[in-house]
């Protein structure tokens, strides 16, 4: 890509090349010698046009890195601005189900500290925050207002609904529990 | 006036229609019932087969003894000296279910056995699984692909053969429960409600209670949902569906003793953890889309996708690796051979020898799902009319259930439902289509006739929709021509309005360039009505011929017409009769693994190997006796405790699945184990044979010599009905077995082992008091270990 705008620089370097060459016939060594100066004049050129290429190209990279920074950086604001607009009613949900996903995970540390003997047990408590966590989000689908699909259903249904499955999985931990 | 009239004659038909389609459901269940009583009716009220008989054993414990003492029952009479516990290694479904009916008649009064609850179990549960197919496939495609698919079902023979009345085994009730599973599932998904998603856990759970094919279905969900997210398909009511079974599965998997912790740590259900990861992950992504603008969205996914890539490369390698560092991958016996159906024949000769893991012949899939065999790929091409979640989940659902029947025959059981579905889908559209030809044919001839208003035609056509009523077996298909119906005549009232002067001879025929691809000719609509009803009767006829001669067989008692009448083989339970009441309660008995069941519950002696097949090395030992000369037979059992040996043997009768038919796999077996037998040793230049040029091993074994001892006193020949010539050795003692017992047609015969000499006579006395090194010879009082 960046390597056409040197093309219109390189001509007038092998300009001289052809009238020396009815030269060079008749004096050789000379003529090399002034061959090679050429080249090595054209070889400068052209290391100093890389040189210069490369330059550019640091500069570019350094700009799309410091605009994929500053994308990032807007990337996050843009993510916390539009999820500080959704209702309270679903960022308690959304807390909800953090709260359980960090008590799985540390259920799931201490297993690794302490070693997983009565694994049922183990099992069991983290398949219930997993399970709670994933109802939740099954509330948070079924309640939000956006969500076309369920704008029939009422949310004191789906509420039941959470409320009757997390008895089952509850009944269920509690059998499993040991 | 007329759309008041259409209307109210419409919800008269709908109720109609309703109550028809309960009726028809009813009729469908009874039929379900009856197909399956030949064997009652043509035999006797009996258990059959070998599996079943062990079901039976543990449901009359289970009544007897209540269901703590059955959940820790330990089982001592069974693969002596080891034992089997019984709590942890059954599928608890079918026996707690038979319980749980028996339990019920008695407290209703109405005195049934346990044998007749045991013996009628699988007819009723073929019902509610036709029931269930009805569900399902109204859920897939519309009511009446419901009744049609319910009908096939109620008749298929592939699922008679495995759940006849006396056909007492875990597919009895793990169909119903697989079906309904399905049903709940694509509820679910059709309705997005978290109520049937508990239910279908339920299910769920009922269904891995009842069958070791659980794994198919927490592999086919998996698959769908991947399925439904690749092809562009999610939708919040695909995470509602999935994620709640997954945690609550898996929980309620575990909870089954004979599951346990397998249900998260074998390979089998790893498929749906990673496609649990997956649809969250494509959750979060479809949130996060929905959030922000497109550019900023992009450059998420560029952060993201290099970021994630590192870490699942890492992840992934680490799983691979743990799973590889195991020997068989994680993976159980029975499932790598579904996959890899060479794996058995080259590493385990008992799952490779069980004849119903063998593949199928292609007549078999004529015999046993008939006419369906052509209707289900043009039921494939009717999901296709819309493709919808739940007709995807259909066509996924047929296409890997035929590969997997094609690697075993018992798994053409899981091909039925799907087969049915498909045909039930097929047909009904395709009966739609014609009828809807007909009548609209028929309506245009009135049309022609009467040229006035279209409030007549209305009229009309709701008289004459009423004729073609008896052409059609479902009264569910009048909706979708009524419906159609009903927009002809508004989109006719239309273009009067618009054009005053058309005739209405023009306006079908505009009309009817409307919906000019879905209407056929009236002459070949007909023929097509009349062939399709031919072909349905073809296969009820199909059905029943099977049920009635093919499958209804208990092959406890055999039979055989000649010419002065019907001949019963009785041999089986005459012999377990003997065993019961002439032997002592504590002796045991060796057989061969297929009648181990049978022993204890009938004979109620205690065996040594059974059909569980849980321990391939004492199966192998047992094979090696039967393959070893008498001498070492002895030893071997004499190490074991055995008293008697059961043989069957067909030779007289022409009973071709007798001892000796069996007898290169227990020399595979054994072989496998124990390296001193090999195959090769019996075999007559690759020949598997008994008569004189038979090789000097083959006559010298224990086998052998069990089934042809006394053989020739029958006809003077010994000529063997089943291998179709004389045997080869004939005049033969046996040193230390006796024989007991033959039954009457000599199919099965017991045997005594001899007890050990108290006086050793001649050069082994010598011998033994020259050294009392280890010796093969038997003598004297010491135990001598055989293995070495």
């Amino acid at each position: 890509m960046t390597t056409k705008a040197t093309r219109p620089n390189k001509k007038p370097i092998y300009f001289p090349v052809p009238p020396v060459s009815f030269v060079s016939s008749l004096f050789p060594s000379a003529i090399n010698k002034i061959k090679r100066q050429n080249e090595i004049e054209s070889d400068l050129i052209s290391v100093q046009l890389l040189h210069q290429n490369k330059i550019r190209e640091q500069i570019r990279c350094a700009i799309e890195m410091a605009k994929s920074t500053n994308d990032a950086q807007l990337l996050i604001q843009s993510l916390r601005k539009a999820y500080a607009a959704t209702p309270t009613n679903l960022k308690i949900i959304d807390l909800y189900v953090v709260y359980a996903v960090a008590t799985a995970l540390i259920q799931v540390g201490y297993m690794a500290i302490v070693g997983s003997f009565p694994f049922n047990s183990f099992l069991s408590g983290v398949l219930s925050c997993v399970g709670t966590a994933v109802l939740a989000v099954c509330l948070r689908i079924q309640v939000n207002k956006d969500n076309k699909e369920f704008k029939d259903l009422p949310p004191e249904r789906a509420f039941a609904d959470f409320i009757l499955c997390n008895l089952v999985l509850h009944l269920v931990i509690m059998n499993f529990l040991g | 006036m007329a759309t008041s009239k259409v209307e109210g004659s419409s919800s008269l038909r709908h109720a109609f229609g309703g109550v028809l389609s309960v009726f028809i459901l009813l009729l469908i269940g009874v039929v379900a019932f009856s197909i399956r009583l030949f064997s009652v009716i043509k035999y006797e009220s009996v258990i059959h087969e070998f599996d079943p008989y062990f079901n039976y054993r543990v449901t009359q414990f289970l009544s007897k003894n209540g269901i703590y003492d059955f959940w820790n029952w330990f089982d001592d009479r069974t693969w002596y000296p080891l034992g089997r516990v019984i709590g942890g290694t059954v599928y608890p479904g079918l026996t707690l279910t038979a319980g749980t009916m028996w339990k019920l008649a008695n407290s209703l009064n109405i005195p049934l056995s346990v044998e007749t609850v045991c013996v009628f179990t699988a007819p009723i549960f073929s019902a509610f699984a036709a029931w269930a197919t009805y569900l399902l496939t109204k859920e897939v495609k519309g009511p009446g692909a419901g009744i049609t698919a319910a009908a096939i079902l109620a008749m298929v023979p592939s699922y008679i053969s495995r759940s006849v009345a006396g056909s007492y085994d875990n597919e009895a009730v793990a169909i119903f429960a697989l079906i309904f599973t399905f049903y709940l599932y694509i509820k679910t998904l059709n309705t997005g409600s978290l109520f049937y998603a508990t239910l279908n856990s339920f299910a769920y759970f009922y269904m891995v209670c009842s069958w070791g094919g659980y794994t198919f279905i927490i592999n086919l969900i998996p698959m769908h949902v991947l399925l439904c997210i690749v092809t562009g398909r999610y939708s919040s009511r695909l995470y509602i569906a999935y994620a709640p079974l997954v945690v609550l599965g898996t929980l309620l998997a575990a909870l089954v003793p004979v599951v346990g912790f397998n249900a998260v740590m074998t390979s089998e259900h790893f498929g749906s953890f990673l496609v649990f990861i997956i649809i969250h992950v494509v959750a979060l992504v479809y949130y996060i889309k929905g959030i922000l603008t497109p550019r900023l969205f992009k450059v998420a996914t560029t952060l993201v996708l290099t970021v994630g890539i590192a870490v699942c490369a890492v992840v992934v390698a680490i799983l691979v690796a743990l799973v590889a560092s195991s020997p068989t991958k994680g993976w159980s016996g029975r499932s790598l051979s579904l996959l890899d159906p060479t794996y058995a024949s080259k590493y385990i000769p008992i799952i490779a020898s069980v004849s119903e893991h063998q593949p199928p012949t292609w007549p078999s899939y004529f015999m046993d799902i008939n006419v369906l065999a052509f209707l289900v790929p043009a039921g494939i091409v009717a999901c296709f009319l819309p493709l919808s979640d739940a007709s995807s989940f259909a066509v996924l659902y047929l296409v890997t259930s035929v590969y997997f029947s094609g690697v075993m025959v018992r798994l053409m059981l899981v091909l039925a439902p799907a087969a049915c579905i498909m045909s039930g889908i097929a047909l009904s559209e395709a009966f739609g289509v014609l009828t809807r030809s007909m009548k609209f044919h028929i309506t245009k001839y009135f049309e022609c006739s009467h040229t006035e208003a279209p409030a007549k035609l209305g009229e009309s056509t709701s008289t004459e929709s009423s004729a073609p009523l008896e052409n059609m077996t479902k009264s569910d298909t009048t909706e979708k021509p009524e419906v159609a119906r009903k927009e002809k005549v508004a989109r006719r009232k239309q273009k009067k309005e618009k054009e005053l002067t058309e005739n209405a001879h023009v306006k079908p025929v505009s009309a009817k360039k409307e919906k000019r691809p879905l209407v056929l000719p009236l002459e070949a609509s007909i023929v097509s009505v009349f062939l399709l009803i031919v072909l349905g009767g073809l296969y009820v006829l199909h059905c029943v011929w099977a049920a009635a001669e093919a499958y209804s067989a208990p092959s406890i008692v055999l039979t055989s017409h000649s010419h002065d009448g019907l001949h019963v083989f009785d041999d089986f339970r005459e012999a377990y009769a003997w065993l019961r009441h002439n032997t002592e309660v504590d002796d045991k008995v060796a057989s061969w693994w297929d009648y181990g069941y049978q022993t204890t519950a009938m004979a109620n002696r205690t065996v040594i190997v059974d059909n569980n097949t849980w321990n391939n090395t004492h199966i192998a030992t047992v094979g090696t006796a039967m393959s070893s000369p008498e001498k070492a037979a002895w030893e071997i059992f004499n190490s074991l405790d055995v008293k008697y040996v059961l043989v069957v043997f067909g030779g007289l009768v022409g009973y071709p699945s007798d001892d000796i038919n069996k007898f290169l796999w227990m020399v595979r077996i054994g072989g496998g184990v124990f390296p001193h037998i090999k195959e090769a040793d019996y075999l007559k230049d690759g020949q598997y044979r008994v008569d004189a040029q038979a090789t000097h091993t083959m006559l010298n074994c224990l086998m052998y010599k069990l089934s042809y001892y006394r053989f020739v006193e029958t006809d003077g020949k010994g000529f063997d009905r089943v291998r179709r010539y004389e045997i080869g050795k004939k005049h033969f003692k046996l040193t230390h077995f006796e024989e007991v017992f033959t039954t009457h047609h000599w199919m099965v015969r017991i045997y005594k082992l001899k007890p050990q000499k108290n006086r050793i006579r001649g050069k082994s006395r010598k011998s033994k008091l020259g050294s009392k090194s280890t010796s093969s010879k038997s003598g004297g009082m010491t135990h001598k270990n055989p293995w070495n």
